[in-house]
């Protein structure tokens, strides 16, 4: 197991199998997990290409030595599974592809945030000159990209983070020996959306106004996008089992798109475009018609961020417009 | 000059590096912690609803999202200007206290108790938590396995999710809780109390009555005296989740005492070229560079710090602790308080002693008659706080504070974190460099520097960037030592 540009949460999740942790050891002989053994990277080179029998690859890739780590890895793998959001799809970090550079991100971290004594104007270099000698840093790149837009991947397991019943299932069917499903799958996660795992009654009511979550306590069981709030669970794969909308909070897409859906945010967009009720608005001229729904829309207060919360870098739209 | 390069394998993936410079005659000249790694959260915040803080904001750390989740809350509250009711406060304590049961169950059983459990000239394939294990025995894995699971539980419980919780709201908290679930709640809190009392026993058996690690313990090397900051509630006793953060001198005399309000006016924020972590300093005090004592505005805030600007604990057990605690280190009172510990090894036994209150705290919230009130949101008015909102609490590695400013539709203009770890660069840099300068004299590495310079950043909880989360085992360790010219001398590996 390898982590590039990530929080933690993956291995906490994956420690969160709990007693499963001891099955997994009698397994499978660990190879390569920085944070568990010592080997090196340089023993991950000195193996021969395809050496690693799979490897669960977690975070994306940010920096220069990210990719470097991807495409060893992938050399050095039979079955490379790009493991949790960030390395699936781009995970909220992947927000940052909304920024146009690195300077944006100098300038609001180092340069004018609130705190920081910064009179020179002082940023990170990667490379610097003190008394002693050179000190080097990895470049920080423009814009975040996921383990597969940089080398092949055979299956992905998706979460933020992947959910431990999931991690411990997928583990299973290979310590029982069954075989994978065809490369590209999805594993650790089901086939259609959150809303099937949802034990929110639909009655498949039309939206007549959104409204934030802050503003009013929804009914504990009823949908809570018939109530208003922007759940992205209809735009969700399921796996996790509904969790955020059990404690009354919408699902906020951390599974990724469904089967066979391209595009979340797209899918989001158009569930969306379909309730909205604008039956109360037919007896208005159109034009009318367009400004009441424009308002309707207006009401969801950061659509691209919300749609694509987990999954900007591997959507369609991958980034902001950028200058040439 | 002679360079030496000790990369934690975790560089490749860009968490931590320290370079240390050797002069003419051998000796360290100066020591570099880089953090090489940046996300940038600060800048896509930016343009987000408001009220999505909390579940953006916890993506900074998997490993303590719980912090990030409450503090990012907790400025919300204060953005909307709503004052959540009681019951949400419990709800979100209670989260908190199991968080702090697990976090720091994790620390001392896997990455910092083995240099003292197994030793720190133990053999490196023993000093993990199998070597734990083997040490004090498998019940003891079991009892660690279990504490993880059932305070996972309780998060999931309350948060929605075991990593990365949804409940938090402005004025707030999601999700209510009935008898049943309050009963889960005692009986975990009971079984942590008792966790915590055996892990404090195996501390007393295994480090305090062993005259090498004991000796250890109290050794200069580990040494700083620096100024201590910690949150304490209104008698100033520690407290994790809300109250005024207090800091001491040295000598343990308090210089300042503020509301996490009025941070930017105590705090300020240095940037180096040479690492993506800026370097927090008294603002009172001013940046003197790396050093230490009253004239430096470095500052140390962890559960050790946590513990110096309190006057006690709020709990019975813990207080029987932390009176052992001080005693343990001469029993010295300056102006009627006990004077600081400065030995920065003792922050593993002060981590103990913040378990257990944590256990006792999350008693005594499952006992309170209002945790089960079904009134757990104030619903704010949409009225935006022109001042910005600031939300602060102790995180298990520092105090950690989110500061939000929006725009009048609750969109977010600005973002300012100073995560727990980052309030301690300039100690951790230092502790680094007493260590490397112990063990580097005209130019010969000893044999335990590899551990022993691990050791002195290892005892901060190494979450560097609140973003490297090291597990169970070792931070394996490469060393590179080159001439000017750059050419490899020597290498020394820990395999």
């Amino acid at each position: 197991m390898y982590w590039a540009s990530s929080c933690g949460g993956c291995e906490i999740s994956l420690t969160n199998i709990n007693e499963h942790l001891l099955d997994v050891d009698a397994a499978f002989d660990f190879f390569f997990c920085p944070c568990l053994l010592d080997t090196k990277i340089s023993d991950v080179e000195a193996l021969p290409d395809g050496g690693l029998a799979i490897t669960f690859f977690n975070g994306a890739i940010r920096t220069e030595e990210n990719e470097h780590m991807a495409r060893l890895l992938r050399r050095k793998s039979q079955v490379l599974v790009a493991f949790g959001s960030c390395a699936y799809e781009g995970c909220i970090p992947g927000l940052s592809n909304f920024t146009p550079s690195r300077e944006t991100h100098f300038d609001a971290i180092y340069r004018h945030s609130s705190g920081t004594v910064n009179p020179e104007g002082t940023v990170p270099a990667t490379e610097t000159q003190v008394p002693e000698g050179t000190l080097r840093l990895p470049a920080f790149y423009d814009s975040v990209r996921t383990l597969g837009q940089v080398v092949e991947v055979d299956y992905s397991i998706p979460g933020c983070p992947p959910e431990p019943h999931q991690i411990w299932a997928v583990i299973k069917t290979v310590i029982d020996g069954h075989s994978l499903p065809p490369r590209g799958s999805i594993l650790g996660a089901g086939r259609s959306t959150v809303c099937d795992e949802c034990s929110r009654k639909r009655s498949d009511k039309k939206i007549e106004a959104f409204r934030r979550t802050w503003e009013f306590v929804p009914d504990p069981d009823i949908c809570l996008l018939e109530q208003g709030i922007v759940c992205m669970g209809l735009a969700t794969r399921d796996g996790c089992g509904g969790l955020c909308p059990k404690v009354n909070m919408p699902c906020i897409g951390c599974y990724g798109a469904p089967e066979g859906v391209l595009d979340q945010g797209a899918k989001m967009t158009g569930a969306l475009g379909s309730m909205i009720d604008i039956e109360p608005l037919k007896h208005l001229p159109e034009s009318e018609i367009d400004a009441h729904v424009d308002a309707i829309i207006a009401k969801i207060p950061d659509p691209a961020g919300t749609f694509y919360k987990f999954s900007l870098p591997a959507s369609l739209l991958h980034q902001s417009r950028r200058e040439p | 000059m002679k360079r030496i390069s000790i990369d934690p394998i975790t560089r490749l993936e860009g968490h931590g590096r320290i370079e240390i410079f050797l002069n003419d005659e051998g000796d360290v000249a100066n020591a570099y912690l880089q953090v090489p790694e940046l996300r940038g959260f600060e800048q896509f915040c930016v343009g987000r609803p408001a009220e999505d803080m909390p579940v953006i904001t916890n993506r900074i750390c998997g490993v303590c999202p719980e912090a990030h989740h409450l503090a990012a809350t907790k400025a919300l509250d204060d953005l909307f200007m709503t004052e959540p009711p009681r019951p949400a406060k419990l709800l979100r304590e209670t989260l908190y206290s199991a968080f702090f049961c697990t976090d720091h169950t994790t620390h001392f059983y896997a990455l910092g108790g083995p240099d003292f459990i197994v030793g720190p000239d133990a053999a490196p394939s023993e000093r993990n938590l199998l070597g734990v294990v083997r040490k004090v025995g498998l019940d003891a894995g079991q009892k660690v396995i279990a504490t993880r699971k059932r305070n996972h539980g309780i998060i999931k419980m309350l948060g929605g999710r075991g990593v990365h919780p949804a409940a938090g709201l402005p004025g707030g908290w999601s999700k209510a809780i009935g008898e049943e679930e309050r009963l889960i709640i005692e009986q975990t809190a009971r079984e942590n109390i008792e966790f915590a009392r055996f892990s404090l026993d195996v501390f007393d058996q295994i480090v305090l009555q062993n005259p090498v690690f004991s000796e250890l313990l109290k050794s200069d090397i580990y040494l700083h005296r620096t100024y201590a900051m910690g949150t304490v509630d209104a008698q100033n006793r520690v407290n994790f989740y809300d109250g005024q953060i207090r800091v001491v001198d040295p000598e343990g005399v308090e210089v300042l005492k503020y509301a996490p309000r009025d941070y930017q006016k105590h705090i300020a924020e240095r940037v180096e070229s040479w690492t993506y972590m800026k370097f927090p300093y008294l603002r009172k005090i001013g940046w003197k560079g790396f050093g230490d004592g009253e004239e430096s505005g470095v500052y140390c805030s962890s559960p050790l710090s946590r513990l110096n600007v309190s006057d006690s604990m709020a709990t019975p057990l813990a207080q029987e602790e932390f009176t052992k605690f001080y005693a343990a280190f001469g029993g010295r009172m300056v102006n009627g308080r006990q004077a600081p510990i400065h030995h920065r090894l003792a922050t593993h036994w002060a981590r103990l002693i913040e378990l257990l209150y944590a256990a006792e705290r999350m008693l005594e919230l499952a006992r309170d008659p209002e945790i089960t009130s079904p009134n757990t949101r104030t619903i704010p008015t949409g009225e935006i706080n022109p001042n910005g909102g600031i939300g602060s609490v102790e995180a298990p590695r520092g105090t950690l504070t989110h500061h939000f400013e929006a725009d009048k539709n609750g969109i977010i203009t600005r973002v300012n974190l100073l995560v727990g770890t980052t309030n301690n660069n300039a100690s951790m840099a230092m502790s680094v460099r007493r260590a490397a300068e112990n063990f580097i004299k005209k130019g010969k590495v000893e044999q335990g520097l590899l551990n022993r310079v691990e050791m002195a950043f290892r005892l901060y909880d190494p979450c560097l960037s609140c973003a490297t989360h090291n597990l169970p085992g070792e931070t394996p360790m490469l060393v590179t030592i080159r001439n000017a010219s750059g050419t490899i001398v020597e290498q020394i590996r820990r395999d």
